[in-house]
């Protein structure tokens, strides 16, 4: 979480398109009379969708005004937590997985290639706009690490070699399927499962 | 070896179909009407006799906890909530649950809520579970188009409503109380108890917030008995438990197992062992990153489960195994730990918010060996003094790995700072 008091160049004006404000809606209508406050991380996050992968104040602004919260209460989540983008990130969001059951898997040397393909640090983005960079912690694929996150897909199994193919797959424009970059099934080990080896489960 | 029909999770990999006709195949949603008609205390009453603990880390007996609930309806109403923002460290076992066997959570919340007398569930799931969230929102959507959810669910006359809530991004979300506040669209910072949930809880009405795991399995205790449940594991620590197996071992994995299966045989069963062999193993963390950090000696013995490694000064937690082998350098490896607890801190107490970013900064220099001796028993002092400190449990978290580095693997911290001090002198 950080504070967007930066030289971000930030819009005048945010609205939801018509399709979003429709999707509000549907939000808003699964909490109780009153509650409405509950729909605020999902309003923001349709509002990041909209805006490219990031957040401006406008974009808050709005989502106080459809919940009737006080802009400073959506100020407040919206840099609490880390999923808000306060700054413009590429097209292809980056967050490696830094936490110990990646890192003993080999998440340095990911970060480490993504800084030498990309030619950028942690926080920045490459001048085309289209890759930024992050570190993040646990993302929760344990058991397939190291895992990288690329918008709201998780890379699993990776390698230094698999991730440079995977990031110049993604600069061509081509949408490599997520998990498992070896092959495993889910969170099978590798080579297929040992256990559940019955036709349809039963 | 615990047998595939005792398993709860039968889709746990994702080799089968996810859906509701999958589910149905695996004997999800059979008879649901009928658990629901033995009623509410029958229910609770199976579960308790089940001793079934809490799956998120605390190890709280269930059925109790469900009994907290009021039995008469004040006027206002009360939710279940499913804790689904899986994000400790090590712990990947919801996350097959919510994608590959949905079903299995969701016909749990409807018996689990039928039996605490809630008129809706709110499941929270981590926000980073985007594809996960996606599959189990199909799931409602068919148990609700199939009648088995909504109103007269499952024709039981009883009605009950699911929402799904993603969240954003925050470990805290998953202490029960920061939930809460961030399903209320707030910060996540945990509440002051009591009141406790079931007596204030979500909207300020009664709550039971309960893991994923916890909820997936209530309707197959009903189904198959207590007595079968307890048949499984050891007594008080029953049934059977999603392990994870990360870290150093040739083949990473979950799989579903009985309570108190000896560590070491998991990981030589199920994960193809250590890497470079039993003997080559320096350390595991047996429940998750918040809990101790065991040496080889005691792991070549210990039961995995709550009360066995509490007698070892460690906990089962989410049972999420970190294996460490021994190119590992272990103080890196909490180091790493510290870190994520600095960033994870919500900030409202003052020896959370200071003491983790001061133990992440001595675990740094503890990492190069840039410190006095006697700066490990201030570090081991500064845990004692955010430990028990705050309003959750995330300071006893953070304080407890390092705890546990100290108590096993102190020679190894003072080597550090002896060689470093001998390399200067040296120079």
């Amino acid at each position: 979480m950080s504070v967007a008091n930066d030289d971000t160049a930030q819009p005048a004006t945010f609205a939801f398109d018509p399709q979003n404000a429709e999707r509000a809606k549907r939000i808003m209508a699964k909490y109780p009379p009153g509650r409405q406050a509950s729909a605020v991380l999902a309003l923001l996050d349709l509002a990041q969708r909209q805006h490219d992968g990031w957040l401006p104040r406008a974009a808050m602004d709005h989502v106080a005004g459809l919940l009737d919260m006080a802009p400073i209460r959506v100020y407040e989540v919206a840099t609490f937590y880390t999923m808000f983008n306060l700054k413009p990130v590429g097209k292809y969001h980056l967050q490696v997985c830094r936490t110990t059951p990646c890192w003993l898997r080999g998440a340095d040397d990911l970060t480490q290639a993504c800084r030498k393909k990309l030619g950028i640090g942690l926080k920045e983005r490459t001048a085309d706009g289209l890759f930024s960079l992050i570190e993040v912690e646990c993302l929760g694929a344990c058991v397939n690490a190291p895992v990288v996150q690329i918008n709201d897909d998780l890379y699993e199994d990776l390698d230094p070699q698999r991730l440079e193919a995977l990031l110049e797959a993604l600069a061509r424009g081509e949408k490599p399927p997520m998990g498992s970059q070896i092959g495993r099934q889910g969170s099978a080990p590798a080579g297929g499962p040992q256990v559940l080896l019955g036709g349809a489960g039963e | 070896m615990l047998r595939d029909e005792d398993r709860i999770f039968k889709n746990l990999y994702g080799v089968h179909d996810w859906h509701l006709a999958g589910a149905r195949q695996r004997g999800t949603w059979d008879n649901t009407k009928d658990l629901i008609a033995r009623g509410r205390d029958a229910i609770i009453d199976e579960i308790k006799k089940s001793d079934l603990r809490g799956r998120g880390g605390a190890g709280f007996p269930t059925g109790l906890k469900w009994s907290f609930m009021p039995k008469q309806s004040d006027g206002r109403p009360a939710y279940l909530v499913v804790n689904a923002d899986e994000s400790e460290p090590g712990t990947c076992k919801d996350r097959d649950i919510l994608r590959y066997d949905p079903h299995v959570l969701v016909e749990g919340c409807l018996v689990a809520g039928f039996a605490m007398g809630t008129t809706a569930t709110y499941i929270y799931i981590r926000g980073e579970f985007y594809n996960e969230a996606s599959n189990l929102q199909v799931a409602i959507d068919e148990a609700y188009d199939a009648g088995l959810i909504g109103k007269n669910a499952c024709g039981s006359g009883y009605d009950h409503d699911i929402y799904l809530h993603r969240g954003a991004g925050a470990y805290i979300c998953g202490e029960e109380t920061a939930l809460l506040e961030s399903l209320e669209g707030k910060k996540g910072q945990p509440r002051l108890k009591p009141p406790f949930p079931a007596a204030v809880g979500l909207y300020g009405c009664p709550t039971t917030v309960n893991n994923v795991e916890t909820i997936a399995v209530a309707p197959t205790i009903l189904r198959k008995g207590a007595a079968w449940w307890t048949a499984i594991g050891r007594p008080k620590n029953t049934g059977t438990k999603v392990y994870c197996i990360s870290g150093h071992v040739n083949k990473p994995c979950n799989v579903e197992e009985a309570m108190g299966i000896p560590l070491k045989e998991l990981i030589e069963k199920y994960a193809g062992g250590v890497r470079g062999g039993w003997d080559n193993l320096l350390g595991i963390i047996p429940g998750g990153a918040s809990v101790p950090v065991l040496p080889k000696s005691i792991c070549d013995t210990v039961l995995m489960d709550f009360d066995s490694l509490r007698e070892v000064k460690s906990g089962l937690g989410t049972a999420a195994v970190i294996v460490m082998d021994k190119s590992t350098d272990i103080v890196a490896a909490i180091e790493r730990l510290s870190h994520f607890y600095m960033h994870e801190s919500c900030g409202q107490c003052t020896p959370c918010r200071e003491g983790t970013g001061w133990m992440w900064r001595v675990m740094k220099r503890m990492v190069r060996g840039d410190a006095e001796v006697a700066e490990i028993d201030a570090l081991l002092d500064v845990t004692t003094e955010v430990e028990g400190h705050t309003i959750c449990a995330l300071g006893d978290a953070a304080a407890w790995p390092i705890q546990g580095l100290i108590r096993h693997f102190r020679p190894e911290m003072e080597r550090r700072i002896t060689e470093r001090r001998s390399r200067q002198a040296a120079e």
